[in-house]
């Protein structure tokens, strides 16, 4: 069966011989124009005048235009409340576009773009989140609050309290491909869009409100994306908007890719937050209550930071029973670009605000923070699992009450927790308690350089918060000649999600992937879906696909039964075979005579995802289907001269379920980590006190190198199936490996206790500046 | 100017202005789309090809190459680095046996800088893929692929041969040459690697007006061995300069194992570095810790200048409209020279500060010392105060830390994006320490230590 086969990606070939297709790459009809936006160099700012007659006059220009100029909507918001495209009298960052240059090549529009005279008069500027809580810019009115038991007394009657803040920094995506689309004008109106988007519905749908247009008037297609990250999921609306507006204007194709720079100072970045705890526990590290205030720093406008927030708040426990908690969540408002979607979107912000508190707590008590971190796991659920004659808790077993699954903090029980078998097994595998030992000895022979480790674990929630998200369809057709045309929802930008549910329709059918063809994602085949996101991917269009191939495979079944008068139910395709009441048929065959009579052999998929309801505003339900589990150690070194750091070894063990294929789920955990690390120490965005972001391209944004790797980097899939009824009983992948790189942040933190008594406090990231601050600190 | 060149086998003659990126044209004139734009500042290598002359194959980054750099040599992308008839080569099978790619779209960059390591032998894969970001992998199944590759045959289509060109007045063969027309042209701009000019073009969208092209000057390319010295031509790559730097100076060695990035290093030049005067070049500070003479020229006329006295203040060095710089010379032996490079990440970064040391201790007492730090100052600049502090003292802790102090004398560093003031002024300091611990044979490289 093609499923948990090691495939490589569906186009590595094509990859590596530079083939392989990206939306700048499309070669376009003659005569297509290119886009530039001119851009606000003020943070707030009221718009007194434009003159843009040097920008029309320059080489090359065909047109420019401001917000005047848009014919329907000027909002490329994927929210709610409207953002615009071009600015309308007042700026609210810097980097915000104001008007859009169509030129004949991409240099003309720069350069043109770059001669336009906006008179902007400057406004206060909200800038920081010290700012935005000062004025009290927000969105939602005023903070949301999930609250289970109460904090405020358990931190009170607790034998222990304490209380920090963490700092928390943003993180810029870079997707090594930009931000970029396409747009072809056709008859009657009509707009066909190319775009580096994880949303294609989402740009259909801005496209055709931007054009006064039905959404049957657009179709939007993407192969693949050059890296998406989440800053693909609406951050691409303004480039399509932008082709769409100008193709229909000049009725000539239109394409628009953002320079680097520009594409980090428009675009939104990870939301930074500062999380302020307190927290009550006893002299074992056990906690009994911890109240969270979250300050989240949204930029400017909504875009997705409501949700990314509240999985910030959903994700406050990770793997630990908290009995009383209260989290207070501030969506803060600032001139700053939008903060939007960022794999794990949210979560891992709140997951290293939990994981400083068990860091912080294992400090006060003196203990492994590896023995504090599992004293507070949830409970396992399986220890009371069927055949272990303790589940109804009859008289011989313990009371019932105690085997209950535990609730999070938004009372949903957890019933899937399987971190006490998997710590157990990492912390063995990789010789943590001896490496321990020796990292003791060596700080204590080496006064210059300190060394640290520390296991932090993952439990991660899968599903949209936004439940309506959660549904995806499919269309598979068979050919007459058994070849296979796949399609679905789901968007390709590396994850390889499509070799995935390649390898699902693949056996489905009983033939080798080789016979599937997988085509791009198209508006114009699979119909409202949603954005490839919240690690969903797999899980949704996997299901989807195999529901399309069941339904032509349930076809067949019943064609071949009836021909050999056997049962349909009995009907098997295996080894690119039908096999029917004894007999082998070859696959082509059944297909070239389902087609002589008369069967249909294409279908739609469709799969809703079960058991989930939510209310974000009371923070109770079940959000999720279920949560991906993983673990991870990290050991480093620092320079306690001048904060310089490494990862000297990293050893993840991560839940992938029953993998649909280990090797790229491997992939997704590996490059998850090294991201996350990443986030945790070398990325740093840097705004001046005028609102500009100065570290807007990579010679001063620095993501990992090839060097920054762990040096020594061991990396295992755990072993065991989803116990919810997900495709193959598969789990997501995609983000939850992003959040095992907290390991780094606390080691470095471990690292940093090397040094002196008290507490590292360790800002994040955790850069060589932070590093050593926090090493003066611990030895004052 | 005609640009004559070698792409993907076939020699091919380009008209074009000169400050167009290869990249630019690849993409758009060529149709060649596998070379990728990730950044157009050469500090992603999604752009990287192969470039071929006498002195061998490079990767170098299409994004800040001027296609005047090409003439005369031979250019191979991603595309030419399968075979004529589509095979694969070694290292596309490996990345592909290996997962080494997820989105695939820095991928390009990284095949063409691998076939370039693989056709030289070379081992070191972190080094000469640090100038290559993957966003996707972690980067741990791309060395792996590079691992795999390895031992696997050269395939003969990568022995590239470069066509005949002819002089062209843009890239003149001699330094003489060059000399007559920057005298004619004081407000030309000289190009050397490009790495740094090429930024004014694709990021600050300059009109550059007149240019020259330095490259064929063979005679600025020169290392010359001359009893207690070396003189470096100004057209030295720092690549080029690495080998020779690990023979005399390891320290400083390892400073420019760390200078931007491989695909950088292959076109920079130690002239263009010092020569643009900015404050945070790395090859600056430790030519000062040397003391560095700089050779310059104007028309037919020389004249030497100290390293120290050419960088005035920011912005102003001590050159002459129409004199460049011809050479560099520095001792050959300097044992107690270290140099430290801090930035954010190790490899491919600009230094937030870069001190180096060179201090001479006989019989326990400070006989000289030249310390200078990049970084600290509007220029490159040598701490002076701290020199002094320390000349005449025994080299003990208790000497160091009463010089620390001096400092703040010598330098009063800026806040920005790659360091607070603080930090830069505390680390200088503690560079100095680190130094001590250093000559006394401790390890003080977070480098050094394994798990």
């Amino acid at each position: 069966m093609s499923v948990a086969k090691p495939l490589p990606h569906d186009t590595a070939a094509l990859h590596v011989t530079g083939q392989a297709r990206y939306v700048d790459d499309i070669p376009l009809p003659r005569g297509a124009l290119h886009l530039a936006f001119g851009v606000s160099d003020v943070a707030h700012g009221r718009i007194i005048s434009m003159d843009l007659d040097a920008v029309r006059n320059a080489s090359g220009v065909v047109d420019v235009l401001t917000a005047a100029d848009l014919p329907y909507h000027n909002d490329v918001s994927p929210s709610p409340i409207p953002e615009p495209l071009l600015a309308v009298e007042t700026v609210h960052f810097i980097g915000q576009p104001i008007f859009l240059v169509v030129a004949t090549s991409h240099l003309a529009a720069r350069k043109a773009a770059r001669l336009g005279r906006v008179e902007i008069t400057p406004l206060p500027a909200v800038l920081t989140i010290d700012d935005a809580m000062a004025a009290n810019t927000r969105f939602e009115g005023g903070p949301r609050i999930y609250e289970k038991g109460d904090a405020a007394s358990a931190i009170s009657a607790a034998p222990k309290m304490l209380e920090g803040s963490i700092d928390i920094g943003g993180q810029e995506h870079f997707y090594l491909e930009g931000q970029a689309a396409a747009a072809l004008p056709q008859e009657g109106g009509d707009m066909v869009v190319y775009s580096s988007t994880q949303h294609p519905t989402e740009i259909q749908h801005k496209v055709a409100e931007a054009l006064g247009k039905p959404m049957n008037a657009v179709r939007c297609e993407i192969r693949r994306m050059g890296g998406g990250f989440g800053g693909k999921e609406s951050q691409g609306n303004h480039l399509a908007v932008s082709c769409a507006v100008a193709a229909a204007k000049t009725g000539r194709p239109c394409t628009m890719r953002y320079d680097r720079d520009d594409d980090m100072m428009i675009t939104g970045k990870r939301h930074d937050f500062r999380i302020d705890y307190r927290v009550g526990f006893d002299a074992e590290g056990l906690i009994d209550g911890i109240e969270f205030l979250q300050l989240c720093r949204c930029g400017w406008s909504l875009d997705l930071s409501l949700p990314v927030a509240d999985r910030a708040m959903l994700h406050s426990d990770n793997a630990y029973f908290i009995p009383n908690m209260r989290i207070e969540s501030h969506r803060l408002k600032t001139n700053t670009q939008s903060a939007t979607a960022f794999r794990g979107f949210g979560g891992p912000q709140g997951m290293v605000g939990i994981e400083r508190v068990l860091d912080h707590v294992a400090h006060a008590v003196g203990r492994d923070p590896l023995d504090v971190r599992r004293l507070n796991y949830y409970r396992d659920v399986s220890d009371t699992g069927p055949g272990t004659g303790r589940r109804y808790g009859a008289e011989h077993s313990p009371n019932a009450d105690d085997l209950a699954p535990q609730t999070t903090p938004y009372h949903m029980p957890v019933e899937d927790f399987i971190l006490h078998a998997l710590t157990k097994q990492l912390v063995e595998n990789s010789d943590y308690k001896r490496r321990k030992d020796a990292i003791r000895d060596w700080n204590a022979r080496n006064s210059i350089l300190k060394k640290g480790i520390a296991f932090t674990p993952v439990k991660f929630g899968i599903s949209f918060t936004l439940t309506h998200l959660n549904q995806a369809g499919a269309l598979v057709h068979v050919y007459q000649d058994g070849s296979i045309h796949m399609n679905h929802g789901g968007t390709e930008m590396g994850q390889g999600l499509f070799q995935k549910v390649a390898q699902v329709a693949a056996s489905r059918f009983g033939v080798d992937v080789s016979k599937v063809k997988i085509t791009a994602t198209d508006t114009g085949k699979v119909p409202n879906t949603s954005a490839t996101a919240a690690s969903s991917g797999s899980d949704l269009n996997g299901m989807a696909v195999q529901a399309a191939c069941d339904t032509i495979r349930d076809r067949l079944a019943d064609f071949v039964a009836s021909r050999a008068q056997a049962d349909a139910a009995s009907v098997r395709f295996e080894g690119g075979m039908v096999h029917v009441g004894g007999e082998q048929l070859p696959f082509d065959d059944v297909i070239a005579d389902a087609y002589m009579n008369r069967i249909s052999l294409s279908s739609t998929g469709f799969y809703k995802t079960p058991k989930i309801v939510w209310d974000r505003i009371k923070g109770e339900g079940r959000p999720f289907f279920y949560f991906a589990y993983g673990a991870a150690i990290t050991e480093v070194v620092i320079d306690t001269l001048t904060g310089e750091n490494r990862i000297l070894r990293a050893d993840i063990l991560h839940d992938a379920g029953a993998s649909l294929n280990p090797a790229l789920d491997i992939g997704q955990v590996e490059g998850g980590y090294v991201q996350g690390a990443g986030w945790l120490t070398t990325e740093e965005l840097v705004w001046d006190d005028k609102g500009r972001l100065r570290t807007h391209a990579p010679s001063t944004y620095k993501i990992p190198a090839c060097s920054d790797r762990p040096d020594v980097f061991n990396v295992a899939l755990w072993d065991g199936a989803n116990r919810e009824d997900t495709v193959y009983r598969s789990k997501a992948v995609g983000e939850p490996p992003l959040m095992l790189g907290i390991s780094a942040l606390m080691a470095l933190s471990d690292a940093v206790a090397a040094c002196g008594p008290a507490y590292p406090d360790l800002e994040a990231p955790a850069t060589a500046e932070n590093i050593l601050k926090a090493v003066q600190k611990v030895r004052q | 100017m005609t640009i004559r060149f070698s792409l993907n086998g076939e020699t091919v003659e380009v008209d074009c202005p000169p400050t167009t990126t290869l990249l630019d044209w690849l993409r758009e004139d060529r149709e060649l789309t596998g070379t990728k734009e990730g950044c157009n500042e050469g500090d992603c290598g999604a752009c990287s090809v192969m470039v071929t002359d006498e002195d061998g194959a490079r990767a170098l980054n299409a994004c800040i190459l001027f296609m005047p750099q090409l003439h005369g040599k031979a250019v191979r992308t991603v595309e030419g680095i399968s075979g004529p008839l589509g095979e694969m080569h070694p290292v596309q099978n490996a990345m592909v046996e290996n997962h080494g790619s997820q989105c695939g779209f820095c991928t390009p960059g990284f095949v063409v800088s691998m076939a370039v390591a693989h056709l030289g032998g070379r081992r070191d894969h972190d080094d000469v893929l640090a100038g290559n970001l993957c966003r996707c992998t972690g980067y741990a199944p791309i060395v792996k692929a590079a691992e795999a590759a390895e031992t696997q045959p050269i395939p003969g289509w990568m022995h590239d041969k470069t066509p005949e060109s002819e002089t062209n007045l843009l890239a003149p063969e001699t330094s003489d040459a060059l000399a007559a027309w920057y005298e004619a042209h004081p407000d030309g701009t000289l190009i050397a690697g490009a790495t740094d000019v090429g930024l004014w073009v694709t990021k600050g969208l300059k009109d550059l007006g007149d240019v020259v092209f330095l490259h064929r000057c063979r005679d600025l390319q020169t290392i010359q061995d001359q009893d207690d010295t070396l003189k470096i031509g100004a057209g030295v790559t720092m690549a080029a300069l690495l080998p020779v730097l690990r023979k005399h100076h390891p320290s400083y060695a390892e400073l420019v194992r760390r200078y931007g990035s491989e695909q950088v290093r292959q076109a920079a030049t130690i002239g263009g570095n010092v020569a643009n005067g900015s404050p945070i070049g790395d090859n600056p500070p430790a030519l000062l810790a040397l003391g560095a003479t700089l050779h310059l020229r104007k028309g037919d006329t020389r004249r030497t200048v100290k390293t120290e006295d050419f960088f005035i203040e920011y912005g102003k060095q001590d050159r002459q409209p129409g004199e460049f710089v011809e050479a560099i010379t520095i001792p050959k032996s300097a044992p107690a020279l270290r140099c430290y490079k801090l930035s954010k990440r190790f490899d491919q970064d600009i230094s937030a500060l870069c001190g180096c040391f060179n201090v001479a201790i006989e019989n326990n007492i400070v006989t000289d010392a030249r310390i200078a730090f990049g970084g600290m100052a509007g220029v490159p600049k040598r701490a002076t105060s701290v020199e002094s502090g320390l000349i005449g003292k025994e080299w003990t802790e208790n000497t160091i830390n009463a010089v620390l102090p001096l400092f703040r004398d010598d330098f009063t560093p800026l806040s920005d994006m790659r360091a607070s003031a603080d930090y830069r002024m505390v680390t200088a300091q503690n560079l100095m320490l680190r130094y001590f611990h250093d000559l006394s044979g401790n390890t003080v490289s977070v480098l050094e230590v394994t798990s």
